[in-house]
């Protein structure tokens, strides 16, 4: 509980934070205002129209990016699961440049989002084949690793094709991921696919404590695990494809906050979701945050402060593993 | 004020004869009979400067992008000569007497072409309309067309003269780009900006050569007008800038569109042309008031 009030608490003052911070030099009280009351100055446009929308990306992207990865590790009872570590973002941006760059999203702007939630049901269906439902580290970041390279590489196929001179650019913003001059039509294109798939995910909690006593225990403990399967594989691509069809793929954020919360929730999958997706919702509110305001001019990718957080963590975590299976 | 302009463009005309005097006094020499008689043109903006002063037949080749119209303001005219590629080999192969390039083309180009015994004449990209009278003395010199120049150059300046007459009021003005770019007063697209009157809100950011503005720094500056650059073919997600619903939420900010096209790239005469449409933008702005 003390554990809930205290991550909601951290939340809602990044949350704060983000607003107020931006390239335009204006106080943070004055900002404020201008968001409750809409006095038609151009600072309420750039509250609400800009920086409202960024802020309730980072924590809806955030909170479904930790949700699933807190969900794809109970369910794998594997650490290393991650959506972005696996290929499911790598595979849903491709899905979301393929839908613009066949003009699907400018005539049907639902197409974005499904087109991305499609390839990343093929990158789960795709991963779950390889490593089996039990898999092991090694076949899963195999099969990841696979996956994460032919998306990558059709994605800048993709780009490099077009015939806007600007779609090559495009590569390392699908790549890294960025929330930069997103709009409100963003948020409401994203934000029912990740109610559902958050749905879906939470919905698990019970069925992934009792996974945890294993398969035959749980199966014993009446846990439907087909049902479970098909309810990860829709709620992880849902989710997942919501948020890179809005702001590229972001990585490493499913793999850091479990991983932090775990000891703080007694290693319960259960309270792990929902633990992990408030700590997603801080942990992009706050690289949002930096990458404005550490280098305001240049437009940093959210992808390169998630990796450097991420990358040492991940190689801590691949190491602790092989000792283990030594 | 106005005085000190004129004088300047007085200035700078004498400097252009001057300097296409030493070059004439070079190979190239004035008299007709020895102008290059195969001449072969390898940058966009060359293109349209050999076009507008090149004699009959002078001309065996243009660049690829010569025929674009969306690049080339004079792609019509271009569609009479062949392209080429740009390439020191094809170049070579159509034993040119002059290669025309931009000081921007590749210098393993240039060198190549060079060392091949081929005459390349290189031409800065204008960055300010003063810089357009410089390019056309140095094409029409190049081109042994120095009186044919001089005759341009006079209606340039004349035409630019009645265009740019001071304004009343000079509305403020945002020249906004895909990935949010902006140009500022030190370039030729914010020199015909101010031409037709506007102020250019760049500079109030103090961006004098151009840069990235974000969106929010935009709208905070609230210009009256916003011109936005041409739209390419296909998609990108760094053009959804141009779109965002914050630009429109501006009350009382104008989105003129894509108003900087063709005309607006190259330092020929035929950026009067941006001049007067953005004259005409200026005028409309005030009828509405």
């Amino acid at each position: 509980m003390r554990l809930a009030l205290g991550l909601i608490a951290l939340v809602a003052l990044l949350f704060l934070l983000s607003l107020i911070s931006g390239q335009a030099p204006v106080g943070a009280g004055q900002s404020l205002r201008a968001l409750i009351a809409d006095d038609g100055t151009p600072l309420s446009v750039v509250m609400r129209e800009i920086r409202l929308p960024r802020a309730l990306l980072a924590a809806m992207i955030g909170a479904v990016l930790g949700l699933s990865g807190a969900a794809m590790q109970g369910y794998l009872r594997n650490p290393l699961a991650e959506p972005g570590l696996i290929g499911v973002s790598g595979a849903s941006a491709l899905g979301a440049v393929l839908a613009i760059q066949t003009g699907l999203s400018l005539m049907i702007p639902l197409a974005l989002p499904l087109a991305a939630l499609g390839m990343a049901v093929l990158a789960v269906l795709l991963i779950l084949a390889l490593a089996g439902p039990r898999g092991t580290s090694i076949t899963l970041i195999l099969a990841g690793i696979a996956i994460s390279a032919l998306a990558g590489a059709l994605t800048s196929l993709a780009l490099n094709l077009s015939p806007n001179p600007f779609a090559a650019a495009d590569i390392v913003f699908w790549m890294m991921g960025s929330l930069a001059d997103r709009s409100f039509a963003h948020v409401w294109l994203a934000a029912p696919f990740m109610a559902v798939g958050a749905a879906l995910l939470l919905s698990l909690g019970r069925g992934l404590d009792a996974l945890t006593l294993g398969e035959d225990a749980a199966q014993a403990l009446g846990v439907n695990l087909s049902g479970m399967r098909l309810r990860l594989i829709l709620g992880t691509a849902a989710c997942v494809g919501a948020a890179t069809a809005v702001a590229g793929a972001i990585g490493f954020v499913g793999l850091v906050v479990p991983h932090l919360l775990r000891p703080a929730v007694g290693a319960r999958p259960s309270s792990l979701l929902w633990a992990s997706a408030l700590g997603g919702a801080a942990m992009v509110l706050a690289a949002d945050i930096a990458v404005r305001e550490l280098l305001p001019a240049r437009d940093l990718k959210l992808g390169v402060l998630m990796a450097l957080v991420g990358a040492p963590l991940f190689l801590h975590l691949i190491y602790k593993t092989r000792k283990e299976m030594a | 004020m106005r005085g000190c302009v004129r004088l300047s463009r007085i200035i700078s005309l004498l400097a252009a004869l001057v300097l296409t005097g030493a070059t004439t006094g070079g190979p190239v020499a004035a008299a007709a009979g020895t102008a290059p008689k195969r001449v072969v043109s390898i940058n966009l903006c060359t293109d349209q400067l050999a076009l507008l002063l090149a004699g009959e037949d002078q001309i065996v080749s243009l660049s690829r992008l010569s025929h674009d119209p969306d690049s080339s303001s004079m792609a019509e005219a271009a569609h009479a000569y062949p392209t080429n590629g740009s390439g020191a080999e094809e170049v070579y192969l159509l034993s040119p007497d002059l290669v025309l390039a931009g000081t921007f083309t590749a210098p393993a180009t240039v060198r190549m072409l060079r060392d091949l015994g081929i005459r390349v004449e290189l031409f800065a990209p204008a960055r300010s309309l003063e810089d357009i009278p410089e390019r056309m003395a140095q094409m029409g010199a190049a081109l042994g067309r120095a009186p044919e120049a001089g005759a341009m150059i006079a209606r340039f300046h004349a035409d630019l003269a009645r265009l740019s007459a001071p304004p009343a009021r000079r509305p403020r003005a945002a020249l906004y780009y895909v990935n949010g770019y902006t140009t500022g007063d030190r370039t030729l697209a914010g020199d015909i900006l101010r031409a037709a009157g506007f102020d250019n809100v760049a500079t109030e950011a103090g961006l004098e050569q151009g840069g990235t503005l974000a969106l929010e720094q935009l709208i905070l500056l609230a210009p009256e007008v916003i011109v936005s650059g041409r739209d390419y073919p296909g998609q990108a997600r760094a053009e959804e800038v141009l779109t965002h619903p914050a630009l429109h939420a501006l009350s009382d900010t104008r989105i003129a569109g894509t108003l900087t096209d063709r005309d607006w790239i190259c330092g020929t005469p035929l950026v009067l042309s941006a001049v007067q449409k953005m004259r005409d933008l200026r005028l409309s702005l005030e009828v509405r008031k």
